[in-house]
């Protein structure tokens, strides 16, 4: 089974980066973005077949590495 | 005293900070990250600066969770003393040591200059051979430095006097200009400048000497 699994920064945590990337969309002459948040995307590929203990473990490994939840939150899928 | 400077791949100034320690009197062993234990009768840890494990994931994340990190959790739960400088202030914060994190700069250059610090409190073991508002000049020279800390938690941190730095000329977007916060028990330090970089005049100045020289009167008294 696999999942993906995307961290981004917790909406009220300035993204620096995000704010860079619109800054230099507006130079290329995209008008009307009025924001961008960037974050990164972990895919997994498991051993686990069963889908609720396959989550869990992947919600497990978010909590303890994949995503630090003092500004980051995460979205699991299953794939 | 005994001090024990962890070295991780890609860890730098941990000799540096080893060096510090053992001017100021300490007797240092140097620990490796795969070690599961600490020296007996380590008094103080030292974490060092650099770019852990290619600062893979975020920095100082697969750090937190190498097997000297859970040695050096119990350590801190006994009440020992940590010191974590640059990369080593990201890994107590990702190990949950230090309240806050350290995100991107927001300039989001890579800085590495001296620049201006004031000591923020003197009430620690780390900080009371300066002066309460002493200006000092120690360098920086880091990519994720901003700290970063919600609302409560920065109330939290004035409330109980826990922020040791502050930033003369904020270089990073760090809230409150914070360079660096102890934990309650006021016995871990987290600091972005780098001390150890500092306790010699033919290497750039002294300043940083001060805060090794007072961790070992600090902890002689204790």
């Amino acid at each position: 089974m696999k999942a993906r699994v995307t961290v981004m920064l917790k909406s009220g945590v300035l993204d620096v980066q995000g704010e860079a990337v619109r800054h230099a969309l507006g130079t290329l002459g995209f008008a009307g973005v009025n924001g961008v948040r960037q974050g990164k995307v972990i895919e997994l590929d498991l051993a686990e077949t069963d889908k609720t203990a396959a989550e869990a473990a992947v919600k497990t490994m978010c909590d303890k590495l994949l995503a630090n939840t003092v500004i980051e939150s995460y979205r699991v899928e299953l794939i | 005293m005994k001090a024990a400077v962890v070295t991780f791949p890609g860890s730098n100034c941990d000799r540096d900070l080893a060096v510090a320690f053992e001017r100021a009197g300490f007797e240092v062993s140097r620990v490796w990250h795969k070690d599961t234990a600490l020296p007996a009768g380590t008094d103080v840890v030292g974490v060092p600066g650099g770019f852990s494990f290619g600062d893979y994931l975020r920095c100082g994340a697969i750090a937190a969770q190498s097997p000297i990190a859970a040695a050096i959790r119990s350590h801190a739960g006994r009440g020992g003393y940590v010191l974590g400088i640059c990369n080593g202030f990201q890994v107590l914060t990702e190990m949950q040591l230090l309240p806050g994190a350290l995100m991107r700069n927001a300039g989001l250059k890579f800085i590495c200059k001296t620049i201006g610090l004031q000591v923020a409190t003197t009430d620690s073991a780390f900080t009371n051979d300066y002066a309460k508002g002493q200006q000092i000049a120690v360098p920086v020279a880091h990519h994720d430095g901003n700290y970063t800390i919600d609302a409560e938690g920065l109330a939290a941190l004035h409330a109980e006097d826990r922020i040791a730095f502050t930033y003369t000329n904020n270089p990073n977007g760090a809230a409150a200009d914070i360079a660096g916060v102890l934990s309650a028990n006021r016995r871990v330090l987290g600091m972005m400048p780098h001390p150890e970089r500092v306790v010699d005049p033919n290497t750039g100045g002294t300043d940083g000497a001060a805060l090794f020289a007072s961790l070992m009167g600090g902890m002689a008294l204790a």
